[in-house]
């Protein structure tokens, strides 16, 4: 049965637009597919290698930007932007990856951190190529309907959830994982760290990437405060993943519709909705002291907790 | 015939600090060479700088006739030099089978070889029963057996063991010493550093004693402990009479 799952869960996410839900609701269901998409590159990255990205925005937003740009500039269609980004990112991965994989653990966080932010000031301030802090509106939507818009995010994540399987599955994963624990075993071992480290890095990139070029597409409109966001993208991504369990296939997935979820809901009370960043780093205290493995990783406790979970 | 390994004056410096000076010896093929020495010798040292943590400052080290000096870790595994660790460093989240099968893809073309040689050296150091359990919980003379199980999955010609008996009960002693005999057996070449005076007495070829970096004797176990330097290094001198 647990094989079958994923097939399962496709399928039925396949026949979801059938379903007479409201726009409302499919926007709700893209983003978080979106989320997800994002979270699990996150998740090569930081779960299985163990190279904690707090600059995930940087990836996202040269996504957006390259289709935004596309558009704009050379007036193609913003949906070129998906298969180009795919180029741009990586190209971007090995710059970014030349100058923070050669720092380990909290510096290697504090550098894409800051990477996240140059670039966003860049964005900013290249006017001639960005329109700054005006920002890129897609004038002619594609379609009206979300149910294209859904398909191809889903497309994406599906691909994205493959991606990230066969990797963890292959010798990739196992280095990764080597890595993860102990960086200087894994280099006695014979494993080329660097190399290793690089290539989740662009793999991790180019996902992200994606996400953000269909954000382009989707949303019709970017400015660098939204795509390059520290707190709403590079943060949010760390949350999802630790909120749904880090170094799990389906944590990432989890984890973007919980904070999807809370985060229309919180931001729809009324007064306390502007406080939504508080309460997001109430919860992941939270998480962190009760389910340090994410609702993912620590199911058997949570189950246990509400009382329907086998007695140990 | 040259000799599988060969290290030719080689120093390293920490600042002013000489933690390695001007050491040369040479490790035969097939043989077991004991390394000694006193606490801060520069023996740990002297394994990093072979295996390419560090950087000789002076000097050469030949493996197999090619300079390997200067070269990254990895590189140095790929040519057929594996180490464990004196404080062991196990993948901690991985089981024991995990972490053999992590070493093993160095040399295997697909997983299921990889794992296939992993379970058989899982199988030749007496882990089997443990692989599944996750590395972290596994008491101390199993993760060090764990620490030769994952160098070995490398398929080295020259092994180096750092300390793999420290800290070892009597049971464990035994089963450890039992696979590094084995483990010569098998035709690998093996640089063991080692405090147990028992136990490199009895497996090594040839013992090498360094003190405050130096080199201050080589020869065969019976030579060296009748050494006046080496007694002197490790029970201070003489009173005068």
């Amino acid at each position: 049965m647990k094989r079958y799952a994923p097939y399962i869960i496709v399928v039925l996410l396949a026949l979801l637009p059938f379903s007479g839900l409201s726009t409302y609701m499919m926007h709700i269901i893209i983003l978080m597919i979106m989320w997800s998409v994002i979270g699990m590159a996150w998740n090569l990255l930081g779960g299985y290698c163990g190279q904690v990205s707090f600059g995930h925005a940087a990836f996202f937003g040269v996504g957006a930007y390259t289709a935004g740009i596309l558009y704009f500039k050379l007036g193609i269609s913003a949906w070129w932007g998906i298969p180009l980004s795919v180029v741009v990112l990586a190209l971007e991965a090995l710059v970014i990856g030349f100058i923070c994989l050669r720092l380990r653990g909290p510096f290697f966080a504090l550098a894409t951190l800051a990477m996240g932010e140059v670039l966003r000031v860049t964005a900013e301030n290249l006017r001639d190529f960005t329109q700054g802090t005006l920002g890129i509106l897609i004038k002619e939507r594609t379609w009206v309907e979300k149910t294209w818009y859904y398909y191809i995010i889903l497309a994406i994540a599906v691909l994205t959830y493959i991606v990230v399987k066969k990797i963890i599955e292959s010798k990739l994963g196992y280095y990764f994982v080597a890595i993860r624990e102990d960086q200087d075993a894994a280099e006695s071992l014979g494993i080329n760290t660097t190399l290793y480290k690089t290539i989740a890095l662009v793999i991790s990139a180019v996902l992200t990437g994606l996400a953000g070029a269909f954000y382009t597409n989707y949303m019709g409109y970017i400015d660098p405060e939204v795509v390059f966001a520290l707190h709403d993208i590079s943060i949010i991504t760390i949350m999802i993943v630790m909120v749904g369990g880090v170094a799990t296939y389906w944590g990432p997935v989890v984890g973007a519709g919980i904070m999807v979820v809370l985060a229309e809901w919180i931001r729809s009370l009324p007064r306390i909705g502007t406080a939504h960043q508080t309460l997001f780093g109430v919860l992941l205290i939270l998480i962190i002291i009760f389910l340090p493995n994410g609702v993912v990783g620590d199911f058997s406790k949570i189950k246990r907790a509400l009382g329907f979970g086998r007695k140990v | 015939m040259t000799p599988l390994l060969e290290i030719k004056r080689v120093s390293r410096f920490f600042g002013g600090l000489a933690a390695v000076m001007d050491v040369s010896f040479n490790v035969n093929k097939g043989e077991i060479v004991g390394l000694i020495g006193p606490n801060g010798a520069g023996k740990t040292t002297l394994f990093n700088v072979i295996n390419g943590f560090y950087k000789p400052s002076r000097g050469d080290i030949l493996f197999k006739g090619q300079r390997i000096s200067g070269l990254k870790p990895h590189r140095i595994c790929r040519l057929g030099i594996a180490r464990t660790f004196q404080v062991v460093k196990p993948l901690q989240r991985m089981t024991v089978l995990d972490n053999v099968v992590a070493s093993a893809f160095l040399r295997s073309d697909s997983k299921r070889e990889a794992v296939k040689k992993a379970e058989e050296i899982l199988e030749f150091t007496g882990l089997s029963s443990e692989k599944d359990k996750i590395s972290k919980g596994l008491p101390l003379g199993m993760r060090k057996r764990l620490e030769i199980a994952r160098a070995l999955a490398t398929e080295p010609e020259l092994l180096l063991l750092d300390e793999s008996f420290a800290g070892l009960n009597p049971t464990e002693l035994v089963q450890s010493i039992e696979v590094i005999k084995k483990i010569k057996e098998r035709g690998i070449t093996i640089l063991i550093i080692e405090h147990h005076m028992k136990v490199i007495m009895s497996i090594s070829d040839r013992v090498v004693v360094l003190n405050y970096g130096e080199k201050i004797a080589e020869g065969t176990p019976e030579e060296v402990s009748r050494d006046p330097l080496v007694i002197e290094a490790y029970l201070g001198e003489a009173p005068a009479a």
